[in-house]
């Protein structure tokens, strides 16, 4: 009899302990997508950082009345290759920011026929316009990786595993900047 | 995304099973009229349905993007193309990169190969990168993409090509019927009784060899048709904007060219159907994809959400009926409300331009694949001469000069 107890007893032990390292591989497995995930939207936000000094140059000699709108750009991209690093709120206001003038400047092109004609500038137009869609689609992976995480890590019975091996809810890329979500006003002054 | 590989593969898996059970059956009844055992008939369409799935695994994509005439590309040859490709491998969240093959056919359409996420390939025609648009042609990726992501490059080919291997012994029993048959009456007759069960079994036999390559295509074409509603789904999913593949889709349809390196065995891994003409009815059972307007009409009911979810009310309302195309496992994964976004901001320069300058990027990359010569007249034309011009020099077409082509 006590055999038998002590049998079942250890069964449920082996049962428990299989049931803990599957929950904590699954959260292993999910961290590493939100890092990699991560270090997607990085790869693309360093590729827009070096494509706009080259459009920058190629613009200046066709938008010489726009001096202004060139040296925004070029300071939010200062701006936002200083917060790399220092947090996902913090690079995602900067990178934000970036998109807004990045499109208002996309917008007051479309002012200029030379410009618009140059070779080197479409070629651009479409590098960064690429890279703008997959800085998005790559947020949206990452923002989807991070529910689904969250959710593992708050809901029963993976929370257990969670907090007791140290996992935590992952913070949301969101970009909420007017920037991005109205249309570019065009501005003559 | 993991509960909706799964589950696409449980649903998926009884079609497969059941035509490979076709195959055990028509073996067995074959090998017992035929060869005077049935255990003989099932390890001889065995024998075939294995060595057929080897060279399908390990070389499927590459004889199929032969069969296709499929050529590959690298990045500068089309930036656009590769850009699109790269955006949706983000979105989709792919491991790898696939490689990127143009079909020289003005018929539009497209297609996903290879054996898993990390080998595979997509191939679209020059025709479809003439008439679409960037987000069109991003939904027509999108859904390329979803193919490889759910995992169906793979089990399409394994279903290719065991309804390949039924119809290729059913051939073969037809030969051996018409060549032997004189020998094999002669046989039996010798054997005395047991004519009465022998006629019956070679009737049996003779049934199989009639339906069998037939069943197992309709089923090919039940298992295609539900891959097509859940790559429609993905693509709304990763695009986040269902309008681009419906709007693409109407423009595919209404071509009336037809892909001439497409046949029966490829024509249910193409985007569209590659055989029939537009607006075939979905109840057609011989048909390898859902109709496509039925198809446009349920992206188009998704609304302002792409969710799995949506797609799958969507299609509900349009089919119909109470039952769903996504799997359950899928909906049980899938985040509620996903918010869809609006069209991209289009370019200011007119539709009409656009499109020149689009047929005229194609054309000059069709021309470069296929090796054409490059050549600048003085007067200021260029012009590409085709490899199988064979003189020395050609005449600019507009102002006659002669002008030397290199390397001749």
């Amino acid at each position: 009899m006590a055999i038998i107890v002590g049998v079942i007893i250890g069964a449920l032990i082996l049962l428990t302990f299989i049931i803990f390292f599957g929950i904590y591989n699954s959260l292993v497995r999910l961290r590493n997508q939100v890092r990699n995930s991560w270090s997607q939207i990085d790869v693309q936000l360093k590729r827009r950082h070096d494509l706009i000094p080259n459009l920058i140059e190629t613009a200046k000699g066709y938008m010489k009345h726009e001096r202004e709108t060139l040296e925004a750009v070029t300071n939010a991209r200062s701006a936002a290759v200083a917060a790399s690093g220092k947090g996902v709120g913090q690079q995602a206001k900067a990178e934000g920011d970036l998109s807004g003038f990045l499109s208002k400047f996309f917008a007051l092109a479309e002012n200029y026929p030379d410009l618009k004609a140059n070779q080197n500038f479409l070629a651009l137009h479409e590098e960064l316009t690429s890279t703008e869609n997959k800085i998005s689609f790559a947020r949206q992976f990452y923002n989807d990786s991070v529910m689904n995480m969250n959710n593992k890590v708050q809901m029963f019975p993976s929370n257990i595993v969670a907090s007791m091996t140290g996992f935590r809810a992952q913070e949301f890329f969101e970009i909420e900047l007017k920037a991005e979500r109205e249309v570019p006003k065009v501005s003559f002054s | 995304m993991f509960e909706q590989i799964r589950a696409n593969k449980i649903k998926s898996l009884w079609l497969i099973v059941s035509i490979g059970a076709v195959l055990l059956a028509m073996g067995y009844f074959l090998g017992a009229a035929f060869l005077d055992s049935g255990i003989s008939g099932i390890v001889l369409a065995t024998i075939v349905w294995v060595i057929m799935n080897l060279i399908a695994y390990y070389a499927g994509d590459s004889i199929f993007l032969g069969m296709a005439r499929a050529k590959k590309i690298q990045k500068k040859d089309h930036p656009q193309l590769f850009n699109i490709v790269e955006e949706m491998v983000i979105a989709s969240g792919l491991p790898k990169m696939p490689d990127i093959y143009i079909i020289d056919d003005p018929a539009p359409n497209a297609f996903a190969t290879g054996r898993n996420p990390y080998k595979s390939a997509v191939a679209v025609t020059s025709g479809l990168l003439r008439m679409l648009n960037r987000d069109e042609l991003q939904g027509v990726i999108a859904h390329e993409l979803g193919h490889i992501k759910n995992r169906d490059i793979l089990l399409m080919i394994i279903a290719g090509v065991t309804v390949g291997a039924i119809v290729l012994i059913a051939k073969w029993m037809w030969y051996l019927l018409i060549l032997g048959g004189g020998g094999r009456s002669s046989r039996r007759s010798s054997g005395g009784g047991g004519g009465g069960g022998a006629a019956i079994l070679i009737l049996v036999a003779l049934v199989f060899m009639i339906l069998a390559p037939i069943f197992s295509r309709l089923m090919y074409f039940a298992l295609s048709r539900r891959r097509e509603y859940l790559a429609d789904a993905s693509s709304a999913l990763y695009t986040r904007y269902p309008e681009g593949l419906a709007s693409a889709l109407d423009k595919i349809s209404s071509s009336t060219h037809v892909l001439a390196s497409a046949n029966d065995a490829t024509a249910p891994m193409y985007i569209i159907n590659p055989l029939h003409k537009a607006g075939l009815k979905a109840s057609d059972l011989s048909s390898t994809h859902p109709s496509t307007s039925e198809r446009i009409k349920i992206l188009r009911t998704m609304g302002n959400s792409a969710a799995f979810a949506t797609y799958d009310r969507a299609y509900r309302k349009v089919h119909g009926g109470s039952g769903g195309v996504i799997p359950a496992g899928t909906l049980k994964g899938a985040a509620g409300l996903v918010q869809s976004r609006a069209a991209a901001v289009e370019e200011k320069r007119p539709p009409a331009v656009e499109k020149v300058e689009r047929a005229r990027d194609v054309t000059d990359l069709v021309e470069r694949l296929n090796k054409y010569t490059a050549l600048a007249c003085q007067c200021g034309t260029a012009f590409r001469v085709p490899p199988d011009y064979k003189g020395k020099a050609i005449k600019c077409p507009r102002c006659g000069r002669d002008n030397p082509i290199p390397g001749r």
